[in-house]
């Protein structure tokens, strides 16, 4: 048995080591914050030096969620669908105090911290923050990430409860794909 | 509308079935910065219909500005269009002042103007470099990025933050230009000057660039009808800009030149964005030169030791003769520096402006006004009465209606977001273009998600 | 050096626009420089296509269209068009009263297109209905959502979340 756990945390190390420095971030950009992000993807402060830079402009092709900006309640199921249509090992970074708990936005239109939607791994708050604050929590990411007892076959997260309803804000222009535009089997529902 | 219109008869050999695709672009797509979703109904590659849904980043700017005082509505107005923070943050104080009647002193609106222009061109940097990138162009998105940084490092010395900067008060602004101010700021239009000559040269004559921004075209009378305005109504030929029609601040004591496009594509759109950052640039050198009472107004010489050295002698224990010997001067970017800083910045109007911190330590009746200014129930009060005021934002009129009831804050804050108006023409100027013309269209309007939404 | 926040109240406009709508004119004010008329909902298309069409006026943008709610107040509602003459640069307010029960005001979106989000905003917000609207959806908030948030007796942050915790 000792010869297998040295060899599992071993793998782990070496697993964890190829994680955090190949992390393809999918930016959900959605207010001020985002142009913080510019910032910190241009060469000025270069994400890119973390091995988190290049912007998986797709869901099922990234591995870290980067929410960064307010969410709004009419926005809340883009996210948490967003989310759900990541693969495996997915991790979550709130980007900005509004994200974290709401900001200072404490009013009817805003979710009051985007972890009563999807997990979050790393909270980075401010309003919004510098990109040394993100880089910084970037770096905390990373750690978790080597630190993680992960196997390769090992689920990560934990399976979130269906969504009460498919979500539309344009119910007539969906029923009228869902009529002309049949899908192939299983793929209903935008996953 | 029926949106969908499907035609249902089978296809044949001859006659390929004919079927319309529905897409959603967005909320969240790559070649969108910023929640909008556009549905659109396309045949073949043309589009047929479309119909934009908004509101994804609402987050109550109006509300909220019901529940607090009125200076603290400041930083909702910072995230309006948080590209062009100190724009928003003028044309609140504005409409305030407007409904309060009071005018603010001359250095005060030197430096709002100022600051405004910055803001301006940092908004047009962001946005001509994010449409470039979605066309392909990443250089030019960097090389903005970079030119975008050199100005927010000038902001941020001197309001103390890079973005959200809560600068302006009821009735002045809240600290003095730094030391040295000038010329930082100088060397910063220095590099913005480079970056852009080098955008220019990758863009303007780039044949791949031109072919797709020959788009989107509109009509200074279709611009007329649907009340656009700003940069998209300027390159349509409508030749409006608040600055000189309607001048604020000071824009009348200054040279600037209006550029108006003839063809209203997003090429023209492109241009005169970038004609617009020359002439912000020219009515900064202009603020710098014409702003009264020199670039410093205190020399940190002779007996006077800055406040943060001072607290640092003292906290090292060196204290003989600190207190005696020298007087403390704070920089004039502070909230708390001395009178005669703080005087020249912000109106002299008691029921307005918080005192400078010299007189709120220093004697009872000081203390006592800035008790009156920021204790729950006091505080400004402005008239019954409403006013609107507007300035010229970064896409066009930025209108602030204020209604006040005459208590502490405000009843009702309403802003004309300029992008608004673009975004509920999008449908029309869409429809009949290809697919891929969204994206350089969609890049102009610059929609700013705060500023849509609010 | 005049200032445009040290506007004189002087009216310039008001009597010309007296003598083009004649007793249309509920009421007129100008205060702060800014030049304000009351007129009925019923008349308020034709007052804006007057003011539009007349050559010595030239109202030709709508630059804004927004709702007031005053709450204890009795017409509750106003809804405020504000209107700039492009060639002649001036502004002046159009302000309709609206009652409580029933609140509706005919639309202005066939004058100008551009009122139309701006009028399914003010539903949206305050449930003013845009009698005529060809589309009159909700813009900024989700079908879902019940209420209009910005009437002031609508609490701040009564939240209806469409997924999550009703927190």
């Amino acid at each position: 048995m000792g010869v297998l756990n040295a060899f599992t945390s071993k793998t782990d190390a070496l697993i964890g080591w190829g994680r955090k420095y190949s992390l393809f971030n999918y930016p959900f950009v959605t207010a001020c914050c985002g142009m913080e992000f510019m910032a910190l993807a241009g060469a000025h402060y270069d994400l890119d030096r973390f091995g988190a830079a290049f912007p998986r402009f797709t869901p099922r092709q990234s591995d870290l969620l980067m929410v960064v900006g307010t969410v709004s309640h009419k926005i809340a199921p883009v996210l948490r669908r967003i989310y759900e249509q990541m693969t495996e090992p997915k991790w979550v970074v709130a980007f900005g105090v509004c994200t974290c708990t709401g900001g200072f936005y404490d009013n009817y239109a805003t979710v009051q911290g985007i972890d009563t939607i999807v997990p979050v791994d790393v909270y980075i708050p401010g309003c919004p923050p510098r990109p040394e604050m993100v880089l910084d929590g970037i770096m905390k990411l990373q750690e978790k990430i080597q630190q993680e007892k992960a196997g390769l076959l090992v689920r990560r997260t934990e399976v979130l409860p269906e969504l009460p309803v498919p979500y539309t804000n344009r119910p007539d222009f969906a029923r009228a794909i869902a009529e002309n535009a049949p899908r192939r089997p299983g793929a209903e529902g935008g996953r | 509308m029926a949106l969908v219109e499907v035609d249902k008869t089978p296809a044949t050999a001859d006659a390929p079935e004919q079927r319309r695709m529905m897409l959603h672009m967005g909320p969240s797509h790559p070649a969108m910065h910023g929640i909008v979703q556009i549905d659109v109904e396309l045949d073949g590659e043309t589009i047929t219909n479309v119909q934009v849904e908004i509101g994804y980043l609402h987050r109550c700017f109006e509300k909220m500005s019901e529940t607090v005082v009125w200076n603290n509505v400041f930083p909702y107005t910072d995230r309006l269009n948080y590209v062009s923070p100190l724009i928003n943050n003028v044309g609140y104080a504005m409409a305030v002042e407007k409904l309060l009647g009071i005018e603010t002193t001359e250095r005060c609106q030197w430096i709002r103007m100022l600051v405004s222009e910055v803001s301006r061109i940092t908004d047009h940097l962001t946005c001509v470099g994010a449409s470039a990138m979605e066309l392909g162009s990443l250089t030019v998105f960097l090389a903005f990025v970079e030119a975008r940084e050199a100005l927010w490092e000038c902001v941020e010395e001197l309001t103390g933050a890079r973005l959200t900067i809560s600068y302006v008060r009821v009735g002045g602004v809240k600290g003095d230009l730094p030391p040295g101010f000038a010329g930082r700021l100088r060397a910063a239009m220095k590099i913005v000057r480079e970056k852009m000559a080098l955008g220019d040269k990758l863009l303007t004559r780039n044949r791949i660039f031109v072919d797709r921004m020959e788009t989107g075209p509109t009509d200074r009378a279709f611009c007329h009808r649907w009340g656009i305005n700003g940069p998209w109504g300027r390159s349509a030929g409508l030749d409006y800009d608040v600055r000189r029609d309607f001048p604020y601040l000071r824009y009348e004591d200054v040279d600037f030149d209006v550029p108006i496009g003839t063809r209203g594509d997003n090429y023209d759109r492109y241009l005169v964005r970038m004609e617009e950052m020359r002439q912000s640039m020219r009515i900064i050198e202009q603020c710098l030169e014409k702003m009264p009472a020199g670039e410093l107004n205190v020399d940190f010489e002779g007996k006077v030791i800055k406040a943060s050295d001072m607290r640092d002698l003292g906290n090292a224990g060196l204290t003989a003769g600190l207190v005696m010997d020298y007087s403390v001067a704070a920089d004039p970017t502070l909230n708390g520096a001395g009178k005669d800083i703080v005087w020249t910045v912000r109106v002299g109007d008691r029921e307005v402006s918080l005192p400078p911190k010299e007189e709120v330590y220093g004697s009872i009746e000081g203390l006592i006004n800035h008790f009156k200014l920021v204790m729950s129930g006091h505080g400004i009060r402005p008239p019954a009465g409403e006013a609107y005021h507007a300035v010229e934002g970064g896409n066009g009129e930025l209108g602030f209606y204020v209604v006040s009831t005459g208590e502490d804050r405000p009843w009702r804050v309403r802003v004309r977001p300029p992008c608004f108006v673009i975004m509920s023409a999008l449908h029309e100027i869409l429809r009949g273009l290809m697919i891929a013309d969204i994206v350089p269209t969609f890049g102009a309007v610059n929609m700013i998600g705060g500023e849509l939404d609010r | 050096m005049p200032n445009t926040t040290a506007l004189p109240s002087v009216e310039r406009l008001l009597p010309q626009v007296r003598e083009l709508l004649g007793p249309k004119v509920l009421a007129s004010h100008c205060h702060r420089g800014d030049e304000t008329i009351l007129v009925a909902p019923g008349e308020i298309v034709s007052v804006l296509a007057a003011l539009r069409d007349d050559k010595g006026l030239d109202f030709d943008t709508l630059m804004d269209l927004c709702a007031v709610d005053h709450l204890p107040r009795r017409p509750r509602f106003e809804v405020v068009y504000h209107l700039v003459s492009l060639a002649k640069r001036q502004r002046l307010r159009v302000k309709v009263p609206v009652e409580e029960k029933s609140p509706s005001v005919p639309t202005v979106s066939g004058l100008w297109p551009g009122a139309d989000w701006f009028e399914r905003e003010a539903w949206d917000m305050y449930g003013i209905v845009f009698e005529g609207h060809p589309d009159l959806r909700r813009l900024l908030m989700y079908e879902q959502f019940e209420g209009h948030p910005l009437r002031r007796d609508y609490p701040v942050n009564r939240r209806q979340p469409l997924i999550g915790p009703r927190n």
